[in-house]
Formats: structure tokens, sequence, C-alpha cells
């Protein structure tokens, strides 16, 4: 099994660890990884409101990446997903769009086909590996309580991502919940778990973003959890970078450690933290 | 079909607190989430209140929260409902605010109403009361407006918007996909004092935190939040655009992408802020301590650099003008 993964800047940059923890349990899982060194920014949610053109061009090039290679293109960012997955809806639906943009990408010597299937981390390994297999390789049982944290992009809209999520219910969703379980943690229940953590307004209204952030770290922390698990870089960067500017907003404390999703597999798998990057988070894994 | 709900109920005016009542029902396989409230009302209990009309969806008045979903309850088949959320169906009232409960499921719609004719969701143009023929539009023109014309004015995109929850200014996804509706009208007049309004900081379009929230909800598929994409997109072509903290993040990815392919985390920030970057020290300081943050000489950069530089030259079509 082979992924072209895309890592998106984020796993290149401030959660350096994502990238770590990924291709260590994908070693693991057995599945191969290329990585693909030539794309671009997806443009983060934020490019199309400048220019929605510009951002179907370099995400069709980003795609025709893993196209050119015959691969799935898998992502490790909530927004990398639906951003590129927009593309692939848009470009796939409308021919006269898919042109035009193909005569820009023809000016690189690109060409985008719509071949390759576009799957979150997170959706490809429960797809391609299984939870059966993957609970073969539990070495040391989680045992802990667990807030899992799903962020919007991933979950909706359910229309764009059309299967490519496990036809997930973006109003009870249940993968991560079954990947806890099989890791041998408990997953509680609370209402923010698909509830937006705010990052995409952290420039423009920090109050705002460090509101909805502190929410959900208030909720989770009610519930009993002992850590929050997420499959998303940027949800990651606001619930563990600025928990401490979120907590102040809302004038709570609030110490909870915050893992990437192949970070709670590392250490079900027996993982060190330094093979899972524990030691690149802002509120101290001790778990 | 046997189908048991636990309906929301709260009269403000003799009760502290709502409760939620349980009623087991016997119902049509084809039965909607409407077909059960009105049992309940017409042959259990009288007293329950909800707004329903058309029983078509097209009023826009039976909306009401379902297991967490904001729905139309005339569009809801039970059937559906069962295979989505499991055999214990929840009904509340879109919003369970206390202050905003008139009764039960009834909630006032003021901040809705108010935040729509903000808006001011009518055609603004000089119109001849006394025309010789139609005013006609072209089909494509019509295709501009997209499904933004569709909206029923329900609320179940208003009240599932994540930005409102915390920012009560917001004008949320219904007003501003109905700005977009007149926007993109080329018979409207007001285009660019439309786009002015919406492109205010606190209450418009920069401060819709991209949930997709009001995408899953729409019973009409008007897709609000691209129509904001949209709006995004207007005020940078008609030079609506100021240079503030948002308008130079949005533009400032393409700065970004030419330079390194990919996106210069810090250097973004410093870009969009300018001197207010000093807010960020603290948090960049902790992140520096823990090995989160690139500076210039060791920024990863794309492999073909040059293929996406030229990607873009070749097919930009905005920029951000003084
Ligand atoms: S995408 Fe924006 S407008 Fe739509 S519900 Fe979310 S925050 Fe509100
Ligand atoms: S945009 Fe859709 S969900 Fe929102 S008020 Fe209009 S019809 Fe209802
Ligand atoms: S009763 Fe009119 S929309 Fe449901």
């Amino acid at each position: 099994m082979k992924y072209a993964l895309y890592t998106g800047c984020t796993a290149r940059e401030s959660t350096p660890e994502l990238l770590k923890s990924t291709l260590t349990v994908a070693k693991e899982l057995g599945i191969e990884i290329e990585v693909l060194n030539e794309a671009s920014c997806c443009g983060a949610g934020h490019l199309q409101d400048f220019d929605e053109f510009l951002s179907l061009t370099i995400n069709a090039r980003n795609i025709s990446l893993a196209e050119k290679r015959g691969l799935k293109l898998v992502t490790l960012c909530n927004t990398c997903q639906l951003m590129l997955e927009n593309t692939k809806r848009k470009l796939d639906s409308n021919e006269d769009l898919k042109e035009k943009v193909n005569e820009k990408l023809s000016e690189i010597g690109y060409k985008y086909t719509g071949s390759s299937k576009i799957q979150h981390f997170l959706y490809a390994i429960l797809e391609d590996v299984g939870l059966e297999e993957i609970s073969k390789h539990v070495k040391r049982p989680l045992n802990l309580k667990i807030a899992p944290f799903y962020g919007c992009h991933i979950i909706r809209p359910s229309k764009t991502h059309d299967g490519d999520n496990l036809n997930e219910n973006p109003y009870k969703p249940n993968a991560i919940e079954n990947l806890i379980k099989i890791l041998m943690g408990e997953s509680i229940e609370y209402d923010s778990k698909t509830r937006c953590c705010g990052f995409h307004v952290d420039l423009q209204n920090t109050p705002l973003s460090e509101k909805l952030t502190a929410d959900i770290l208030i909720d989770a922390d009610n519930n009993g959890a002992e850590a929050i698990v997420t499959p998303c870089p940027l949800c990651h960067l606001n619930l563990d970078v600025k928990q401490r500017s979120a907590a102040k907003e809302a004038n709570k404390n609030i110490n909870i450690p915050v893992l990437h999703l192949p970070q709670l597999l590392g250490l079900a798998f027996g993982y060190s933290k330094e093979e899972l990057g524990l030691n690149h988070h802002i509120v101290d894994v001790n778990l | 079909m046997k189908v048991v709900l636990k309906v929301f109920r709260f009269n403000p005016e003799n009760e502290d607190k709502p409760k939620y009542e349980k009623y087991e029902l016997d119902l049509r396989e084809d039965a909607v989430l409407l077909d059960a409230l009105n049992e309940i009302k017409w042959k259990i209990d009288g007293t329950l209140s909800y707004r329903r009309s058309c029983r078509h969806g097209i009023c826009g008045s039976c909306a009401v929260k379902l297991n967490g979903k904001n729905v139309l309850a005339c569009k809801t088949p039970l059937k559906k409902a069962i295979e989505d959320f499991g055999e214990e169906l929840v009904v509340e009232p879109l919003s369970n605010k206390k202050e905003k409960i008139i009764k039960d499921l009834v909630i006032d719609k003021k901040d809705f109403w108010d935040k729509n004719h903000k808006v001011k969701p009518f055609l603004i143009a000089e119109i001849d009361e006394h025309p010789k023929t139609e005013n006609l539009i072209k089909p494509e023109e019509v295709e501009a407006l997209e499904e933004a014309d569709y909206c029923i004015a329900c609320g179940c995109c208003y009240y599932a918007c994540e930005s409102l929850r915390e920012n009560k200014e917001f004008l949320g996804p219904q007003a501003l996909a109905k700005t977009y509706r007149f926007s993109a009208d080329k018979r409207d007049n007001a285009k660019k004092e439309r786009l002015s309004l919406v492109d205010s900081l606190g209450i418009g379009v920069w401060d819709c935190v991209k949930c997709q929230a009001c995408i899953e909800v729409c019973p009409k598929g008007v897709d609000p939040f691209t129509k904001i994409t949209h709006l995004h997109n207007q005020i940078f072509e008609e030079g609506i655009a100021k240079k503030n903290v948002a308008t130079k993040h949005a533009e400032g990815f393409v700065h970004s992408i030419k330079k390194h392919g990919i996106l210069d985390e810090g250097m973004l920030v410093l870009y969009s802020e300018g001197v207010n970057v000093i807010r960020h020290l603290p948090e960049a300081f902790s992140m520096f301590a823990k090995g989160k943050i690139k500076f210039p000489w060791n920024m990863p950069k794309s492999d073909q650099l040059e293929e996406i530089q030229k990607l873009v030259e070749i097919s930009q079509t905005h920029e951000l003008k003084d």
C-alpha cells in the first residue's frame, strides 16, 4: 500500500510532530509514503476569498501530482482536505471550468484528470487497513478518557466529502471513537465534539477565536477528559498553542494535553514520546 | 411505524425551566417530523406549540432542531431520521437559550429578522412605473445568482452558525447569502453600498469562521458559505477592500505561495498585522522554545518552485488595491 502524502504547510512548520508521528505510524501499519515535496500551499481556506480561480488552479496542480504517480492523495489537515476536495468536486462536475484550469496547467506541463481519490489519513487508514488490523498493533492499551475533537472541515459539508470520509454523519460522527475503542481507551461524550475552534478568524477577530476554543476546552474538561485528540493541525494550534490565552479569555484554569490523531495511535502502538514528537507541544503531555 | 419523540417543552410564563416530554406514536411509514408534531398536538396534548404553515418546504416556519441538526419538520422523513440518529429522536427549538423561547418549539427570531432587514433584502433600482416593455434579464445573468434566490428565511443556518455563537454582531449566513442575491443581480444599483456593509470587520464576511454548518443544514441548497466566498471576491474586484489585517491576510497567501510555494506562517502574520505583530510575541516565544517556528534561513520551499510561481502569475485574477 502506498500513499502520495500532501503534508500541508502546518505539518512542515508549526506542527512538525504531526508529520513525524504520521510517518512513524504509517511505517508501523505497513504503508509506504511518498511525500509530495513539489506541492504548494492549498490556500488554507483563505486564498479562495481573494481569488477563487487561482485557488482552483494551484489545487488542481496539487491533485495532479498524485494522479501522475497513480496514487491516492492523502492529507493530514482538515482544511487541506476540504480545499482539495472542493477543487475536485468543482472540476469533476464542470467540464468548462476543468478545461479553463487545464489550459493554465498545460503551460507548466500538468493536466488534471480527476483520477485520484483524496482522503484524510484518518479515513484512509480506516478504509485501507481497517480497525481489526490496526488493533493488532496495540502494545500499550491507552486506558485514558479521551475527548475526540473532529474539527469542521473533515465532517462538513457532507456533500463535498461525498463518501471520502466513509459517509460520516456530521452530527454524530464515530470514526475517532471507533479508533479510541480498539486502542483501549474510553471516549467521552460532550457537545463540543463537532464544533468549530475558530482558527480561521484568529487574526481578524482574536477574541472570537479564543472564545470558541475555550468553549471546547471547558466542555472537554468538565466531562472528565484526560486528553483531547484531533485529526486537524489547525485545531491543534488553537487547542494547544492558544490554550493559555483562550483560558485567560474565559477566566478559567485549563490544562489539558491535545494529541494529533497519529500520536494517539503511536502511543498505543508503544512508541516513545520522542518518536511521536510530543516534546513539541506547548501543553505538556504526560500520559 | 412506532416512533418515540422526546420533545422540548417550556412555557416561560409559568415555568422556571424547560423539560423534555416523551411521546410514543404510531405513524405511517412515510411520515415526516411535522406529522409527528401534529399527531401530538391533535391527539395527545393540544398545548404543544410549534410553527407551521405550508407543509411543503416553502414558508420556512417549521424549522426545529432534531438531534442537533436544524431541519424543516415538514421535509424530514422520520424513517431517515431514525436511520441517521437511532431510535431516540429529540426535538428542540432552533435555539434553546431561555430568553429566546416564546413557548416550546417557538422562538423569537427577532435577531434573525433584524439582520435580514439590515442588508436591504430587496432590489434597489430606478424602476419605470409605467414600463412599455418587460424588464428582462438574460438567463446567464440569472445564473450568476446561483442558488442564492432559493432562501426561504427558515433560520436553520443562522441558528447553526458557529461564529454567531460567540459574536452576536455577525450578520450571519442568511443575511450574507441575501446580500449576494442582490450584489450579483445586474439590475441592482446598490452593489458598492452592499459590499461596503459586508466588508466591515465584526459584522461582515471577515467574521465567518468557515465552519460549513450553513451549507450542511440549508434545506434549500442555498450554500451560504460559498456565497460569502463570492462576496469576498466581489469586494476585491470592485476595489472595496481596504488594507487591513483581514484583507492583507487573504491576499498574503499569494505572496507567500509565490515566494516559497508553501505558506510562511510567521511572515503571513507579520505581513497581515504590520506593527500589531507585537501582540503575538508571547505566543511566538513559547512556540520557538518548542521548535514550532521557522525562520527565513530554515524556511522550507516547495520543489519545482518556478512552476508554482508561473502558475500563480498566469492564473491570478484579483489584486489588493490601496
Ligand atoms: S460557514 Fe460562516 S456563515 Fe456559515 S455557519 Fe459557519 S461561520 Fe456561519
Ligand atoms: S439560507 Fe437556507 S438555511 Fe438559511 S435561512 Fe435561507 S433557506 Fe434557511
Ligand atoms: S411548514 Fe412551511 S416550510 Fe415547513
